[in-house]
């Protein structure tokens, strides 16, 4: 453990925290319904200096949690994004307070559909209400306020962490020096919609389903590993699959017919099963809508949202992501500049699709630390 | 800054450049100019640049640059939203060159534009005795490797704008330590030109 820890220069164990947002108040959502009382999962690492101006949010995508970095008790592998986070590393906690928390409508401790509804004591399940990208930063912006926090550093995040960053822009300039949105859109494309629908058609056509009734009984195993398993095919890229599986079998040809014996096949089989051991079939119903309904200018085009903004932003895509195609960015960086933003725009050169944004750290690690550095010593001046 | 360590085509454009002035940089490299005119001249500096390395130095620089290929256009930005628009040693570069240059000068309120001379008197030499595509200090490439697609000498850019009626402001021309006087066409490594659109309107 010892050595795994110096190996990756980790930041050592953490915990995750739970906290009561807004005093256990309700808060009113996008859709006009409440909801209440809120608890997100986060976690925190390095330490808020005193005039708090080295604050960074990080915002996980869809199937991502609090825990960004460092390893929980007893655990072998580090949180999802470990190599940007720790000393000397792109986010160095040395320098700044790094915040990330599970979003609303998670299931890794924050509230959402499988938390206990308070007015029935049971699950909520389907009586949870729509929730909305905005709303996941409305409850984001009531964390940092509970931190002490009114100005962020920077907010960051990939995917659907990028569309929470442009929230942010969105939403509330005020609050943010800087902000990073990778690998990620303005609002979804007929495509990006299509293969959400396909992944929440599989979760409800399992018999185990109930219409999200299935706390306490079978889970719904079968629909929400086939929806990870579509949501796999599209992280990777032509390349990417080919370099990693080719047509690779597996040793043990089994004599059944139809049994999975492609490398690629195993990989997808083993990463839907493990996926529905940490996830919960109906926040990924109630997250990919969020996805799939969220606007980054809500109904008015971006540029014009933006301007009057005073943040800088770094856009990055990666060439080989057809998922969150490079376009999509461009159109963000174009939405930045027509706004007067002083902003960037880079795309890595990757193979990896869009899974980049987890693997090329190195070329991450290259853009934001300097990133980070100028944006911070600029406010300093 | 010592003055006599800048490179002598930067020193030139930045003297061309008034302070506290919008600059859009296309082919910006490593943002080596830029930097220097945000410092020396406290402009808002915009870069454009296509290679991989250099967009990652500009960031480190604390630039604000968008990575991409000029030729696929300046389309989003508004008439005379910058005060210069620069091209240094990228023209040759680009494929669409009227497009862009169009383009730049609808853009910009004045245009910069800096570029190897092919009719460097070496070169010249080079092909009418050794019959070979010269290769000289501001045309280093063999003709195989080179990023080049267009050779041009002043005398063809000056022919250029007249015939597009594009105003020359300036023009300056340097070799590797000074500024050519005489028979610039003949002895000057490299031509810059400060060109605007007002002769058209």
């Amino acid at each position: 453990m010892k050595t795994a820890i110096d190996k990756y220069n980790s930041i050592g164990e953490v915990v995750t925290q739970q906290v009561v947002l807004n005093k256990g108040k309700d808060f009113t959502l996008e859709s006009g319904d409440t909801l209440g009382p809120v608890v997100l999962a986060y976690e925190t690492y390095g330490v808020l200096n005193e005039d708090k101006s080295n604050a960074i949010l990080i915002l996980h995508a869809l199937s991502g949690d609090a825990h960004v970095a460092g390893f929980h008790h007893s655990d072998k592998k580090p949180g999802w994004w470990d190599e940007m986070i720790g000393p000397e590393k792109a986010f160095d906690i040395d320098k700044y307070f790094i915040i990330c928390s599970n979003v609303l409508g998670g299931c890794k401790g924050s509230t959402g559909p499988s938390s206990i509804n308070p007015k029935t004591k049971k699950p909520y399940a389907l009586n949870f209400p729509l929730i909305s990208i905005f709303d996941m930063i409305q409850c984001q912006k009531s964390l940092i306020e509970y931190l002490g926090i009114e100005k962020l550093l920077c907010v960051v995040g990939a995917s659907m962490g990028g569309m929470q960053v442009l929230a942010w822009m969105s939403r509330y300039p005020e609050r943010i020096r800087s902000a990073i949105p990778i690998a990620t859109t303005m609002k979804h494309s007929p495509q990006q919609i299509a293969f959400n629908e396909v992944g929440r058609q599989a979760i409800i056509a399992d018999g185990h389903w109930k219409n999200g009734n299935y706390y306490g009984g079978p889970l719904p195993a079968k629909g929400l590993a086939l929806a990870r398993m579509i949501g796999h095919i599209t992280y990777m890229s032509d390349i990417s699959m080919m370099q990693k599986f080719g047509r690779q079998r597996k040793k043990s040809r089994e004599a059944f017919k139809f049994t999975a014996d492609f490398e690629v096949e195993g990989y997808l089989h083993y990463h839907g099963e493990n996926f529905v051991k940490r996830f919960d079939a109906n926040s990924y119903l109630y997250i990919t809508e969020a996805i799939d309904n969220f606007d980054a200018g809500n109904g008015k085009p971006f540029y014009e949202v933006l301007k009057g903004a005073d943040f800088k932003a770094l856009v990055i895509a990666f060439k080989s992501d057809w998922l969150y195609p490079p376009y999509q960015s461009k159109e963000i960086i174009k939405a930045c500049k027509l706004a007067g933003l002083e902003s960037s725009y880079c795309e890595i050169n990757s193979n990896y699709g869009h899974d980049a944004f987890l693997l090329e750290t190195e070329e991450e690690k290259r853009l934001m630390t300097h990133f980070l550095k100028n944006v911070y010593s600029s406010q300093v001046m | 800054m010592d003055y006599k360590l800048i490179r002598l085509d930067h020193r030139v454009i930045l003297d061309m450049i008034m302070p506290n002035v919008s600059v859009l940089d296309l082919g910006c490299g490593n943002g080596d100019l830029l930097s220097l005119l945000i410092k020396e001249k406290k402009v808002s500096g915009q870069g454009i640049e296509i290679d991989d390395n250099a967009i990652y130095e500009c960031i480190a620089k604390g630039l604000n640059v968008l990575h991409g290929d000029i030729d696929s256009g300046l389309a989003e930005y508004s008439d005379k939203s910058f005060d210069y628009v620069i091209l240094n040693q990228s023209l040759q570069q680009i494929s669409h060159i009227e497009v862009v240059l169009k383009d730049a000068l609808r853009v910009g309120k004045k245009v910069i534009i800096g570029f190897p001379n092919f009719a460097y008197y070496r070169g010249r030499m080079q092909i009418f005795f050794r019959g070979k595509t010269p290769v000289m200090p501001s045309l280093p490439y063999k003709w195989f490797d080179t990023p080049n697609l267009h050779f041009l000498s002043i005398l063809d850019f000056a022919e250029y704008c007249y015939t597009r009626n594009i105003r020359i402001e300036r023009a300056v021309f340097i070799n590797k330590k000074r500024k050519i006087r005489i028979f610039h066409n003949l002895i000057a490594l490299t031509g810059i030109f400060l060109v605007s659109n007002e002769g058209i309107n």
